[in-house]
């Protein structure tokens, strides 16, 4: 998903890297209020395992790959604000240190994976939550669903920016339906990957997990009234 | 807090072991967007990365000939840095103990 140089024009890049920009700014403030000397270590090992996991691609159809994009995980594990710096810091890490994703692609891939990715990760993981009865499973199968709809979200937000600025010239329902088809495959796998983390850190120490602690801050609350 | 340092020092090893050797394993197939650009056919519009000849340059390390010790050092290396840049970003952004809340 890690778009290279020379897809989108420069001035589209330019305009993304504007957006992304204040996307972080305001997660630079948004953050603050969830980091703490307990979450922000935690926070760091997020990024971290989230670098590790991006570079172990997984086969999906037809000699295609896809791996771990995170933006859901690290919303539900960290908060939406800690997790947009999270991945923005991975991928600057890829761009600037293994030539993964173009550096003047790095706006565009920051809004995709970053932006998109977690909020659209966040808020389905809100929504699917809500619907379920108020107990751990519920959050793993929640951050499942997240996972699966984070990706081809983000895979629309190359097709917008492909839609305003592609150097191509192919027609942009048809890279809506590609991106669209072949990234739903690769969010089933993000879906179960995030799955797998969330549960595992909801099995030994649920009370690190971002969108578990609110409910139980909630659930207390509610008690002691 | 002891109990938040086993968790940090057991996630810490886990991720070295996935980017330190499971990397090797990693599907070498194009990406969902690579395989995309190919269908369509624009996927020569691609230009070179400009840091392409870098020392990291696609998860190897310059002058490694064995695949396996290449990738996973690679692996490692962007482990740490990953770790010490982020984890040093949220301790400067975290709120002081103390401090107002």
């Amino acid at each position: 998903m890690h778009i290279p140089d020379g897809f989108i024009d420069i001035p589209t890049s330019v305009a993304f890297a504007g957006l992304a920009a204040a996307g972080v700014a305001i997660s630079l403030k948004g953050a603050r209020a969830s980091l703490d000397e307990k979450t922000a270590p935690l926070a760091g090992l997020t990024a971290t395992f989230i670098f590790a996991v991006q570079m172990l691609n997984f086969p999906v159809a037809a000699g295609t790959s896809g791996h771990l994009l995170g933006g859901a995980l690290a919303a539900i594990l960290v908060g939406p604000w800690v997790a947009m710096l999270a991945l923005t810091v991975v991928l600057i890490m890829q761009g600037l240190l293994f030539a993964d994703g173009g550096l003047s692609a790095i706006g565009l891939n920051v809004f995709n994976m970053s932006v998109i990715g977690v909020w659209v990760g966040y808020g389905a993981f809100l929504l699917v939550k809500k619907f379920l009865p108020k107990n751990k499973s519920s959050i793993t199968f929640a951050a499942f669903i997240a996972g699966i709809i984070s990706v081809p979200a983000a895979a629309a937000g190359f097709v917008l920016q492909y839609g305003i600025g592609g150097t191509a010239t192919f027609s942009v329902s048809a890279v809506l339906a590609a991106m669209v088809s072949t990234h739903i495959l690769i969010g089933i796998g993000e879906g179960i990957i995030s799955a797998l983390a969330v549960g595992a850190v909801m099995a030994s120490r649920s009370d690190l997990v971002y969108g578990y602690r609110g409910e139980k801050v909630t659930l207390e609350m509610r008690k002691s009234l | 807090m002891k109990k938040d340092k086993k968790f940090l020092v057991a996630g810490f090893a886990l991720t070295i072991f996935l980017a330190g050797f499971a990397s090797f394993y990693a599907s070498s197939s194009p990406d969902g967007l690579e395989k995309v650009a190919e269908e369509i056919g624009f996927s020569e519009t691609a230009k070179e990365n400009a840091n392409a000849k870098s020392a990291l340059a696609d998860y190897g390390v310059k002058g490694v000939d064995n695949a396996r010790l290449s990738t996973g050092a690679a692996g490692v290396i962007g482990v740490l840095a990953t770790a010490g840049i982020s984890t040093g970003l949220f301790l400067v952004l975290r709120r002081r103990s103390g401090a107002e809340k």
